[in-house]
């Protein structure tokens, strides 16, 4: 397998490459269940999800068969109990005697995640050998980017291969970057702005190539980063520049734009909205440039005029 | 009226005499806002744009009579910062720091249960741009110049795209009455649904613009609420239609991960309670025109 791509529901139709097998002896199990401990946004809470249809996905049995899960909600102040642990392991139809081993499994599992700052710790499935032991056959792990600072253990085990290379340069530059399959690149400040303009794009007719955030404060430099960034998808066929800012700057953007422009001898189409803080100045920048660009002065012309951008170049 | 700040509320702000909490703390002073003081720890006794420097909110509090807090600490310290405002005594804290831990975040809202519903503190944010009752008061990082004064009640979940509507409007010569932004964290101190019923008693606000995203419980209780307790009109809009499962759209809170948290969905459970639903982000404006053409007429 080593060396091989892996195409699963979770690698997303391209896979990922093989660099790495966990060998394990194999086991006769006789029975299988699934366990994980989650953020739940409704509680607020750590809760652990637990069912006896386990190796299973767990999204299809609370679709169908919500009534084989269960739930237990952790109270923060004193963490997770021992009786809720068994509560869980009862539910699950553990014997007596593996109920013990559960608790110390769910216990373990609730310190995991509170101590390295997880957002999910999964176990699917966790079986029930022939000679009554409670095992582990599989274990996943999500962590909070926000807690990343204090976990360095964590930090260090990053893959960076498995990751695509794109997200990973957009992140060492201070951006937020999701690529898409689209062909117009998006520059946009703020994440309820840029989902917004894609959006908008889609309901144009077109396709975003990308989701990107340049954040607020953003210079000029991070500006042109961003361009630098948006032009090394090969999809890309015009960019839209989308811009509301409030403790952003019109004008370093502008700025940013322009340095892109001559930087990088951008050939494809450059749609450019602007708006809020230092919108004047920044507009000047653009005109006295005389860089190539389209302007838009709102939300429906900077997606309709993208759109027509693209389809005119493809004519 | 407006709701959660106006011309009269003494304001503090924690991290006062850092680089951001400075800038937008004088943004907020220059829009009219009565910003009484500041707390850095170890600069008590020392005077900022104009204004006393504190060791502690508690000592704040007392000597300026302070109800509401802004919060500029950075993300390993901001949950500390915002329980200390919640045990100073503090009514309304907005936190504007982003990339606060969420077991942090599990234990402030844990903290906070605490106290009665008398002296309950109640947290905006974090990760918002803030709140803003235009021609009054300012407690944010908000360009103040977008809105106008009106009776609009805006709440969201995104600050630029809250920029985008407030814009909108304006140019329409809609004004509003506060527009809270709750924040893009998985967490949130408040929801939805807390500034819903303060913009339903509201006698300023005629109406509520509910700006939503992708991810998360929160817009459907909202819906449920507004179907069973809000008699003013609600119109929504959800960002995301673009967004593909599991992935994370900038904001830590921006990511579908399980049913009902699409922006499809959404919209649909939405238009289900009643609310108009803004179809596209151009169409803020033209939408609250006509819900507020139907209410006068």
């Amino acid at each position: 397998m080593l060396g091989k791509r892996l195409v699963t529901q979770q690698t997303g139709p391209k896979g990922k490459m093989i660099s790495r097998l966990y060998v394990e002896e194999a086991t006769s199990i006789t029975a299988e269940f699934y366990l994980s401990l989650v953020l739940d946004r409704c509680s607020e809470r750590i809760m652990v999800v637990a069912s006896a249809a386990g190796g299973m996905d767990i999204e299809e049995i609370a679709k169908n068969n919500p009534e084989a899960i269960v739930n237990i909600s952790v109270e923060p102040a004193v963490g997770i109990q021992k009786f809720q642990a068994r509560e869980i392991a009862f539910a699950l139809g553990l014997e007596a005697k593996q109920v013990n081993q559960a608790v110390t499994v769910i216990e373990a599992c609730y310190r995991a995640f509170r101590d390295l700052d997880a957002t999910m710790v999964e176990i699917n499935p966790l079986v029930v050998t022939e000679d009554g032991r409670l095992v582990a056959l599989d274990a996943k792990m999500a962590f909070d980017d926000n807690a990343l600072f204090r976990r360095q253990q964590i930090s260090e085990l990053r893959d960076k291969s498995q990751e695509d290379p794109l997200e990973m340069k957009a992140a060492d530059r201070g951006l937020s970057y999701v690529g898409l399959d689209g062909n117009i690149g998006c520059i946009i400040n703020g994440a309820g702005l840029a989902m917004a303009t894609m959006d908008m794009i889609k309901d144009a007719g077109g396709e975003p190539a990308n989701f990107l955030d340049i954040g607020g404060g953003a210079s000029p430099e991070r500006v042109a980063k961003a361009f630098n960034l948006v032009l090394s998808d090969e999809n890309i066929e015009a960019i839209l520049v989308n811009i509301f800012a409030g403790i952003n700057r019109c004008d370093w953007v502008a700025e940013g734009i322009v340095q892109a422009m001559n930087k990088f001898e951008i050939k494809i189409p450059v749609i450019v909205r602007l708006s809020g803080t230092n919108v004047e100045e920044g507009r000047k920048i653009i005109a006295e440039s005389g860089a190539e660009l389209i302007i838009a002065e709102s939300l429906d012309e900077a997606a309709s005029k993208s759109v027509a951008a693209v389809a005119g170049g493809g004519a | 009226m407006s709701i959660v700040v106006n011309e009269k509320t003494p304001v503090i702000v924690q991290g006062f005499t850092g680089r951001i909490g400075s800038f937008h703390a004088q943004e907020m002073i220059d829009y009219g806002t009565n910003v009484v003081g500041g707390i850095t720890p170890g600069k008590g006794g020392s005077t900022h744009l104009k204004k006393p420097v504190f060791d502690t909110v508690k000592e704040a509090v007392q000597e300026t009579g302070a109800e509401s807090s802004i919060v500029f600490v950075p993300p390993p310290f901001a949950a500390d910062a915002i329980m200390e405002a919640a045990d100073a005594g503090i009514r309304q804290c907005v936190c504007i720091t982003d990339g606060i831990p969420s077991q942090d975040m599990i234990r402030v809202k844990r903290y906070m249960i605490r106290y009665k519903e008398k002296r309950k503190m109640c947290l905006i944010g974090p990760n918002c741009a803030g709140v803003i009752s235009p021609g009054k008061a300012m407690m944010g990082i908000m360009p103040g110049h977008i809105y106008k004064q009106g009776s609009v009640g805006v709440i969201g979940r995104s600050g630029t795209l809250g920029y985008e509507a407030a814009s909108q409007m304006k140019a329409l010569g809609i004004g509003i009455s506060t527009s809270v932004g709750i924040g893009g964290d998985p967490i949130n101190g408040s929801s939805f649904k807390d500034h819903l019923l303060s913009f339903e008693e509201d006698d300023e606000t005629e109406m509520v613009v509910l700006i939503g995203e992708i991810g998360g419980p929160q817009e459907a209780a909202a819906a449920a609420f507004t179907r069973d307790y809000v008699s003013k009109p609600v119109v929504a809009y959800i960002a995301g239609h673009t967004a593909p499962k599991g992935r994370r759209m900038g904001h830590a809170g921006a990511i579908i991960s399980t049913q009902g948290e699409s922006a499809a969905e959404k919209m649909q459970i939405m238009e289900d309670c009643g609310i108009t639903v803004v179809k596209r982000a151009s169409e803020f404006g033209s939408t609250v025109a006509k819900v507020l053409a139907q209410i006068n007429s």
